[in-house]
C-alpha cells in the first residue's frame, strides 16, 4: 500500500492553501485528491469579484483568486490527482476511485479534510407543492450558467438572501432574466450588505424579509410560487399569501459542510457547525486528521479559508515531522449570543503565540461587546457597533495571557451589553 | 436640491446615509448618518459618480471549457452596465485565453476593457 | 391487425402483464402516455410487498397478494431488482383493539400467510427498540418485504422487451373503437393501431379507458398519499416495516426502511379531483409526523431529504377490477390496482396472461428469456471487483452522483441499454443518481451532459420527465 505523508482531500481554496503551507513547513510528500476535472473548487464558478481583499489587498474574481494558489501548487510541484473521488477515510488511510487506477487505498501519516460544503435542497425544507423542473439550488444554477453558459429560466423567484442567492439575483438579471423578488425567512438578511446594495438595490429587486415559499405550482415546469409572511416562530401567517407567476425558483437556503467521509472516519462532529470539532492546531478528534475551510464551518470570506487552511496544513506537516503532541485541552464555551467557536478547544501550553478564534453570533446585535472570560474572570471586552449571523467574527488570544491562569478550566466567549 | 437615501457598504454596520444633493451642479451638499469617514466618502462617490465592476462570462471557441469568466478591468459607471452587457453578449473568443487577456477594448465607449479572469486552454 | 395485444399503461401492472404475455406466441405492444415506464403511481408508493393478511379471505385480492408475495424472492433474483424480506409489525396502541390483531392473524392464516406471531408490547420493543411505550401489542409477520418499485417495474419492462414486446412512449390513448375482430386505438398524436385484444392497465385513468368501450361504467377515484423520505443515516431506525392498526385516527401511517436503505414515513390518504394532482400538502406532511410519532419515539425529522406524493387508483367498489369488461369482449381490465397492487403485480401478470391465452387459444413460445440483468451496483462490489471493472470500462471510475456513489458507467448503461432512460427522472429511477441527500444538486449538470452525449439531444431538450419539463431555456 502506497503511503504519503500528507493527504489532502479537496483541491479547492482550502486544500490548495493547506498543501502550500504543508510544503513550506518542510514536508515533501504531499498529495491533493480532487474530484473535479480542475483545481479551484467552488471558486471556479464564483466569477464575481470580492475575493482577496485581505490576502492580496486586491479585489479579485473567484477564478483569479484560485489561480494564485494553483500557481503556487504548480510551482512547488505538489502532486495532485483530478477526477478522483475519495470514498472512505479512516485513521491513516484514504480510499479513492478514478478511471485510471480503479479503487485505491493509500496510507497517510496525516490527512487534511478540505471537502467543502453542499447546498440544502428543496426536499429538506419540505416546501409543499409539485416537483417540477425549474427548481434549482443557487449553486447548481450558478454552475450551469457560469461554467457551461446555459440559461436556467427567464422569470425567477429566489428563496434565501444568503450571498449565493444575492449574487445569482444579479447574475440572472445581467443575463436577461427577470428576478421578481428575493424572499428571506429570517427578519434579517444572511448576506453581506454590499451584496444587498449591488445585487438587489442596483436592479430594483425587492427583498421580502420574514417571508417564505409555501407552495410551488407547475406539473412539468414551475409556473408559479406562493409566498407568505412568517411569524416569529417562522410559521406562515394565514392571509398573507401572495402568488407570483414564474418559471424558476432558486433556492439559497443553507450550506451544509460535507462530512460524510469524516463521520465514517469516526471524527467527532459539532451539531452546531455540522463540521469536525477541532483544537487550536485544527486537528480533529481523530489522531492525524485535520480540517479546514467550509467542511469545518461555512465561511463568508475565502481569505479566512486560506488563513485557516494554511494553519491546518502547517500543523499536519508538524504532526508528520514531530509526531503526536501530549495535549491538555481547555474547552471554549460559546454562549449568550455566540453560536459556536472554531476551534472548540485550545491547548494553552502548546499553542502558537497567537490563536485566532473564529465565531458566529446567532442574531443581529447592535452596540454590544464581545467578551472573553477565563473561568469567571473577564479578560477581554471588545466593543462592537454591529454583529450579524452572516458575518464571521474573530478574537485573537495570546499564549502569554494564559500564564496567569494555571488552573484554567474553561474559556468562554459571549455577547454582553456594551 | 434633493435628498438621497442609501446604505453604506463600507462595513457590516450598514449605516443609513442621507445625502443632500444639489441637482443642478451635480454636487453633494452634505452627508449625514455615517459613523466614520468611509461612509462620507462612499456617499459622495455613490451619489455623484456611482461605479461598479461588472463580471460575466463569454463563450470560448475551441477551448477545454465552454465559457471564460471576464470582468471590466476597472470600475465603470453604473449607468453603463447594460450597455456593457449587450456588447459582452455579442462577443465570442477563440482559445487559448489567459488571465488578463483583453477580450473587448473600450467596452461600450467607457474606455474600460473587458479582461479574462481565468485561463482556458485550446482543446486538442 | 397491427398487434395481437395492446397494453395501455406502463406501470408495474402493465409491465408485469407485458412480461407474462410475452411468454406466449403473441405480438404485443405497450402504450405509455409519458416518456418512460413507471411514471405514475408505480414510482410513488410505499414499496411494500405485503404478506397477505389484510385482504378478505377467498377474494381475488387475497389470492393474488399471497401469490405475488411468494413469487417476489425468486423473481428478484431472476430479474435482478432490489427486494428484502425484512418482516413487518402491525402495532396496536389500545388494549381494547388487541382483538383486532387476532382478527388479522386469523385472516392471515386463512389466506395462507406463514410464520406469523402475536407479540406483546415488550416483545415488540425488544425487536425494535425505537418503538414507543404506547405499543400494547403487535402482529409480527416475517414474510413481509420491501422492494424497489422502479427496479421491479423496469425489470418487468426490460424483460418483456427482450422477449419481443414493443413499447411506444409519449403515446396517450384518446379513442378506442370496436372493430371487426378487435379494437382500434387512436392516440393523441393522431396515429392509430388495430389489435385483437386490449389490456387496460391505465392506473388512475383506467376508468376513462374502460368507459370508452364498456356499457358497465367504472369509476376510479384518485386518492393522494404523501410521504416523507429520510436520510440513509437513519435508514436503520427501524428494521421491520412498522404498520399501525387502523383506528380512530384513520388507516395509520407506516415507518419503514426502504429497499435502498432510506427511512420512509407515510402515506396520508386524501381523495382528490384532479387525476394528476401529485402535489404534497403541508397539512399532510404534518399529519404524517404526528401519526408516525405514535409508532416510534423521536422520529428524526431533521433528516428528511424530500417528500413526494402518489395517487392510488381507488375503484369505488373497493376491489380489483380484473377481467373482460362487460360488453367488450377481448378488452381486459387490470384496473383499480391500489394496495396491495405492487405486491400482487407478478401474480396479476400471470393471471391476466393466462386469461388472454385461454380466450385466444395461444401457445407458449419455445424460447422465453427468463432472466434479466440490471445495472451494476458498483457500490456493492469489492475494491478488487471494482478495480477490474474500471480497468475494462474506465467510465465506472468517474463518480457523478457523490451522495449515492454512482459512476458515469452506471448512468451510461441506464441510457444506452434497451428501453434506456431518456430523461433525468428515468436515469434517477434506474441508477439512483439524484436520490441522495443533495437531491441532484451536484450531479445534474454532468448527468445532463451524458444524456446529450449518448442520445444526441441538446442540453435545452433535456427534460426532468415528460415534454414540458425542460430544465434549460434556449439561449437567444
Amino acid at each position: 500500500m502506497k503511503e504519503h505523508d500528507v493527504v489532502i482531500i479537496g483541491g479547492g481554496p482550502a486544500g490548495l492553501a493547506a498543501a502550500i503551507s504543508a510544503r513550506k513547513a518542510g514536508v515533501e510528500d504531499i498529495i491533493i485528491l480532487e474530484r473535479s476535472h480542475q483545481l479551484g473548487g467552488i471558486l471556479n464558478q464564483c466569477i464575481h469579484n470580492g475575493f482577496g481583499l485581505h490576502t492580496f489587498k486586491e479585489e479579485l474574481t473567484g477564478p483569479e483568486y484560485a489561480q494564485r494558489f494553483i500557481d503556487q501548487v504548480e510551482e512547488a510541484k505538489i502532486p495532485y490527482l483530478l477526477d478522483t473521488m475519495v470514498l472512505d477515510v479512516q485513521s491513516h488511510k484514504v480510499s479513492y476511485i478514478n478511471k485510471n487506477e480503479g479503487m485505491v487505498t493509500i496510507g497517510a501519516k496525516a490527512i487534511v479534510l478540505a471537502m467543502g460544503c453542499r447546498e440544502r435542497p428543496r426536499g429538506a425544507l419540505n416546501i409543499p407543492g409539485y416537483r417540477p423542473a425549474g427548481i434549482y439550488c443557487a449553486g447548481t444554477a450558478q454552475r450551469l450558467m457560469n461554467i457551461e453558459g446555459y440559461k436556467v429560466g427567464s422569470n425567477v423567484v429566489i428563496l434565501g438572501s444568503g450571498d449565493i442567492g444575492l449574487i445569482m439575483a444579479r447574475r440572472l438579471t445581467l443575463e436577461g432574466a427577470k428576478v421578481q423578488v428575493v424572499a428571506e425567512l429570517m427578519p434579517f438578511s444572511g448576506g453581506l450588505k454590499r451584496n444587498i446594495v449591488q445585487c438587489l438595490d442596483d436592479y430594483d429587486i425587492p427583498l421580502k424579509l420574514s417571508h417564505t415559499v409555501i407552495g410551488i405550482e407547475g406539473k412539468e415546469r414551475v409556473t408559479g410560487v406562493t409566498l407568505a409572511q412568517v411569524d416569529d416562530q417562522r410559521k406562515p401567517i394565514p392571509g398573507t399569501e401572495e402568488h407570483y407567476e414564474c418559471d424558476t425558483l432558486l433556492l439559497s437556503v443553507g450550506l451544509l459542510p460535507e462530512n460524510e467521509l469524516s463521520r465514517n472516519a469516526k471524527v467527532r462532529i459539532s451539531p452546531v457547525t455540522n463540521g469536525p470539532v477541532v483544537d487550536d492546531t485544527m486537528q480533529t478528534s481523530e489522531d492525524g486528521i485535520f480540517a479546514c475551510g467550509n467542511v469545518l464551518h461555512v465561511h463568508d470570506l475565502v481569505d479566512y479559508v486560506s488563513e485557516e487552511a494554511s494553519l491546518s496544513g502547517k500543523n499536519a506537516a508538524l504532526y508528520v515531522l514531530q509526531g503526536r503532541l501530549e495535549k491538555c485541552e481547555i474547552p471554549l464555551m460559546a454562549t449568550d449570543g455566540v453560536r459556536y467557536t472554531v476551534p472548540q478547544t485550545i491547548d494553552v501550553k502548546t499553542m502558537a503565540p497567537l490563536v485566532t478564534v473564529r465565531f458566529r453570533v446567532g442574531n443581529v446585535f447592535k452596540n454590544r461587546s464581545v467578551s472573553v472570560y477565563y473561568d469567571d474572570k473577564r479578560i477581554m471586552c471588545i466593543k462592537k457597533k454591529v454583529l450579524a449571523p452572516g458575518e464571521m467574527e474573530q478574537v485573537i488570544l495570546q499564549k502569554k495571557s494564559f500564564e496567569a491562569y494555571p488552573e484554567l478550566k474553561q474559556i468562554t466567549i459571549k455577547i454582553e451589553e456594551a | 436640491m434633493s435628498k438621497k437615501e442609501l446604505t453604506c457598504i463600507g462595513c457590516p454596520l450598514g449605516c443609513s446615509l442621507t445625502v443632500d444633493f444639489d441637482d443642478e451642479r451635480h454636487e453633494v451638499i452634505s452627508v449625514t448618518g455615517n459613523s466614520c469617514p468611509t461612509g462620507d466618502k462612499y456617499a459622495r462617490k455613490e451619489t455623484t459618480n456611482p461605479t461598479r465592476i461588472v463580471t460575466s462570462s463569454i463563450p470560448v471557441i475551441g477551448g477545454t471549457m465552454a465559457m471564460v469568466s471576464v470582468k471590466t478591468r476597472t470600475d465603470v459607471p453604473k449607468s453603463q452596465i447594460f450597455a456593457i452587457m449587450k456588447e459582452i453578449h455579442q462577443t465570442k473568443i477563440k482559445a487559448p485565453v489567459h488571465i488578463g487577456d483583453v477580450l473587448v477594448h473600450d467596452c461600450a465607449h467607457t474606455k474600460v476593457d473587458i479582461v479574462a479572469t481565468r485561463n482556458v486552454d485550446a482543446a486538442r | 391487425m397491427d398487434y395481437d395485444v395492446m397494453i395501455i399503461g406502463g406501470g408495474v401492472t402493465g409491465c408485469s402483464i407485458a412480461r407474462s404475455l410475452s411468454q406466449y406466441e403473441l405480438s404485443i405492444c405497450l402504450l405509455e402516455k409519458d416518456e418512460d415506464v413507471c411514471s405514475g403511481t408505480s414510482k410513488a408508493n410505499s414499496g411494500i410487498v405485503h404478506a397477505g393478511y389484510d385482504p378478505i379471505p377467498h377474494t381475488l385480492k387475497a389470492k393474488l397478494n399471497v401469490m405475488g408475495s411468494e413469487m417476489m424472492p425468486q423473481l428478484s433474483h431472476d430479474l435482478d431488482f432490489d427486494y428484502k424480506q425484512n418482516g413487518s409489525m402491525i402495532l396496536c396502541f389500545d388494549k381494547e383493539n388487541l382483538p383486532k390483531l387476532n382478527e388479522l392473524y386469523d385472516r392471515g392464516i386463512a389466506n395462507g400467510v406463514k410464520r406469523m406471531q402475536l407479540l406483546s408490547g415488550d416483545e415488540a420493543r425488544a425487536l425494535e427498540p425505537n418503538l414507543t411505550d404506547a405499543v400494547q401489542g403487535a402482529l409480527y409477520c416475517p414474510t413481509s418485504g420491501i422492494v424497489c418499485p422502479f427496479g421491479l417495474t423496469i425489470a418487468f419492462a426490460e424483460n418483456a422487451y427482450a422477449n419481443g414486446v414493443q413499447f411506444k412512449f409519449n403515446s396517450q390513448v384518446k379513442t378506442i373503437d370496436k372493430i371487426d375482430g378487435g379494437y382500434k386505438i387512436g392516440l393523441a398524436g393522431g396515429e392509430s393501431y388495430t389489435t385483437r385484444y386490449v389490456v387496460n392497465a391505465a392506473g388512475v385513468y383506467a376508468d376513462v379507458i374502460h368507459n370508452m368501450v364498456s356499457d358497465k361504467k367504472l369509476e376510479i377515484v384518485p386518492k393522494r398519499g404523501n410521504y416523507l423520505l429520510l436520510d440513509k443515516e437513519v435508514g436503520d431506525y427501524v428494521k421491520h416495516t412498522i404498520f399501525q392498526l387502523p383506528g380512530k385516527m384513520g388507516k395509520g401511517v407506516l415507518v419503514t426502511p426502504t429497499a435502498h436503505g432510506n427511512l420512509m414515513v407515510g402515506p396520508t390518504s386524501k381523495v382528490v379531483d384532479d387525476k394528476d394532482d401529485t402535489s404534497t400538502y403541508s397539512t399532510d406532511l404534518e399529519e404524517i409526523s404526528t401519526m408516525a410519532s405514535m409508532s416510534v419515539k423521536n422520529l428524526p425529522l431533521r433528516k428528511v431529504i424530500t417528500s413526494f406524493s402518489g395517487l392510488r387508483a381507488h375503484e369505488i367498489g373497493d376491489d380489483f377490477a380484473i377481467g373482460q369488461a362487460s360488453g367488450a369482449p377481448g378488452f381486459f381490465d387490470a384496473a383499480g390496482i391500489e394496495s396491495p397492487g405492487l405486491s400482487c403485480s407478478p401474480a396479476i401478470g400471470e393471471y391476466v396472461a393466462e386469461m388472454i391465452a385461454k380466450v385466444g387459444n395461444v401457445r407458449k413460445k419455445e424460447h422465453f428469456i427468463t432472466t434479466r440483468k440490471g445495472i451494476l451496483r458498483t457500490k456493492d462490489m469489492t475494491s478488487e471487483e471494482r478495480t477490474s471493472l474500471i480497468k475494462e470500462k474506465p467510465e465506472y471510475g468517474t463518480i457523478v452522483c457523490r451522495c449515492e456513489q454512482i459512476s458515469e458507467g452506471e448512468i451510461i448503461d441506464a441510457i444506452t441499454r434497451p428501453l434506456g432512460a431518456r430523461s433525468l427522472d428515468g436515469i434517477k429511477r434506474r441508477t439512483r443518481a439524484g436520490m441522495g441527500r443533495c437531491q441532484a444538486g451536484f450531479c445534474t449538470p454532468r448527468t445532463m451532459e451524458l444524456l446529450c452525449e449518448k442520445t444526441g439531444m441538446t442540453m435545452e431538450q433535456i427534460c426532468k420527465n415528460k415534454k414540458g419539463s425542460e430544465l434549460l431555456e434556449e439561449n437567444k
